[in-house]
């Protein structure tokens, strides 16, 4: 008998399949196209053949800079890496401490969390020239950006997963006899963290955009600054690659959390999978 | 004599104009075994929400031992409820041993070492008795709901409070497991003289459990203003043997009140 369509389900072999699907047809397709303007005009720029784009990679990736001298690849990789880390981990710290405060603390609330609403529709681009003139053109800025960025919509993310906390655990624990600094530390800290990484996971995104926006626009290395820079040439050869390499930096990065969070708190995942 | 434990003198509850509980009365002396009846809306949860003090009386007076209900929920009063009630990033074990350690470490809520060995060996033991000895590493997610619940029972335990509130803690369990749940409750009051508040939407189990039945009814129903009228305690009975021709008689006047608040929602 036929099913709904809602009803019917790909096995494991089909839904690998499927998944991988979108790549392949936009990989032939951008082959078909390439090949197609290369042929009409063989100096096109705008999508080089796959030959030009791996003859790039090697060179980006594997010969030393004629200028500078360093693997030019990942000399980037790792200055946008460090800059990438550094908001991440200030914005966590801060989202964490906020987040618990306002979501436990009634009195803390009421004087944070309208500010912290507030801050949150700041558009941080908006401010970048002013970060630029407060903290200069180096590496402060950035980082501020990417914790400016994300840090406020964490806060009021956490303070509300804090707050959805079922009520009868508090009061269980205030039935046990445990004041708020226990309450806070043995019962709602360990549940926040796996919400806070739940959090960066989402937030890894607007994390790489601040993090490529202020390297377009002040840099002397980093992805980004790479980009925005051979742009100049059409060096489309480098761009797409490199586009390429920070989706995979950031989906890694997202793998890698999750893996994080199933093997720190594996009851946290337990209770998703029965829900 | 000893004096009572509780006493609920003239006690009206009310939220602006909506009258939840008026002229409740009640004095319970230690080591009864209180069962709470009666539909829902008639402030079963809200006298349960009194006893473990997050919310006071609106009018009247709430002595506990002779003295004023704490404003806030304090380690003299366990509670088991429905759902939620135990903490699901803990270990059977640790979310027993979770109420010794926040009162023998009052800073880290934490004990190392000799203490923490005690107070693992203490819970592990309270956890034997509610027979959930063979589950000590598992956590509340991997339970079923009657090991959860009997794990919650554990919990509040080993406080040693003085008083125990249930709120409709086997509701949610398969009928078999529940008779195994009754066992044990009655058994756990009786070895420990605890004074037991528990409620109950099913009377047939609050006249098995209790010492003393309460039932939350509404006197007075006013289909214009049905909230004009709060509930009071319309039977307060000892109990302690089946007594058909009583269970059915309140059976009638709870259900009518329970069509009565439907209908005017």
């Amino acid at each position: 008998m036929k099913k709904r369509v809602i009803n019917r389900f790909p096995g494991q072999g089909a839904a690998a399949v499927l998944g991988l699907l979108p790549f392949l047809l936009l990989l032939l397709a951008y082959a078909w196209g390439s090949q197609v303007r290369l042929e009409a005009n063989p100096e096109d720029k705008l999508l080089p053949a796959m030959s030009s784009l791996a003859a790039a990679v090697e060179r980006v990736a594997l010969e030393p800079n004629r200028r500078t001298g360093e693997l030019q690849l990942w000399a980037d990789s790792a200055a946008s890496l460090q800059r990438l880390a550094a908001g991440l981990a200030v914005a966590s710290l801060l989202a964490l401490v906020t987040g618990l405060a306002t979501g436990m603390v009634p009195y803390v609330r009421a004087a944070l969390a309208p500010f912290v609403r507030v801050l949150s529709m700041v558009p941080p681009m908006a401010i970048l020239p002013i970060l630029f003139i407060v903290f200069g053109l180096g590496e402060l800025s950035k980082v501020v950006l990417i914790v400016l960025g994300i840090a406020p919509c964490m806060m009021r993310d956490l303070q509300q997963r804090v707050m959805e906390l079922p009520s009868e655990q508090l009061v269980k624990a205030q039935t046990l006899g445990a004041h708020s600094g226990q309450i806070l530390w043995r019962v709602v800290l360990p549940q926040t963290l796996p919400r806070l990484i739940d959090s960066l996971r989402l937030n890894l995104g607007p994390a790489f955009l601040f993090l490529i926006a202020a390297e377009a626009i002040a840099a002397e290395s980093g992805l980004g600054y790479r980009i925005f820079l051979v742009r100049r040439y059409l060096a489309m050869d480098t761009i797409l690659p490199y586009v390429v390499w920070i989706t995979l930096l950031a989906f890694l990065m997202d793998l890698a959390l999750r893996g994080v969070s199933r093997w720190a708190f594996p009851w946290f995942h337990q209770g998703q999978e029965r829900a | 004599m000893m004096g009572a434990l509780l006493e609920v003198k003239q006690v009206w509850k009310e939220y602006g104009s909506s009258i939840v509980l008026e002229k409740l009365n009640l004095t319970v002396k230690e080591g009864e075994f209180c069962t709470i009846v009666g539909t829902s809306g008639c402030g079963k949860t809200t006298f349960l929400r009194m006893l473990l003090g997050q919310e006071g009386p609106s009018r009247g007076t709430l002595l506990l031992d002779g003295k004023p209900m704490p404003a806030e929920p304090g380690p003299d009063r366990g509670i088991v409820f429905q759902r939620y009630s135990v903490f699901p990033h803990m270990s059977v074990l640790d979310n027993v041993t979770f109420g010794l350690e926040v009162t023998r470490s009052r800073l880290l809520g934490r004990l190392f070492g000799g203490a923490r060995r005690k107070a693992r060996e203490e819970a592990a033991a309270m956890l034997a008795q509610v027979g959930l000895g063979h589950a000590l590493e598992r956590y509340p997610s991997e339970l079923s709901g009657g090991m959860q619940q009997r794990l919650a029972i554990a919990q509040a335990l080993i406080k040693k409070p003085r008083i125990l509130l249930l709120d409709e803690p086997f509701g949610a369990l398969d009928p078999g497991i529940r008779a195994d749940m009754h066992a044990l409750v009655l058994k756990l009051w009786k070895e420990s003289g605890l004074t037991i508040f528990m409620i109950t939407h099913d009377l047939k189990e609050g006249f098995k459990l209790g010492t003393r039945l309460l039932v939350f009814d509404k006197p007075r129903l006013d289909a214009q203003a049905p909230n004009r009228y709060g509930a009071t305690i319309t039977y307060d009975l000892a109990i302690g043997r089946d007594e058909p021709a009583l269970l059915e008689e309140i059976q009638g006047a709870v259900t009518e009140t329970s069509r009565f608040i439907h209908d005017s929602r």
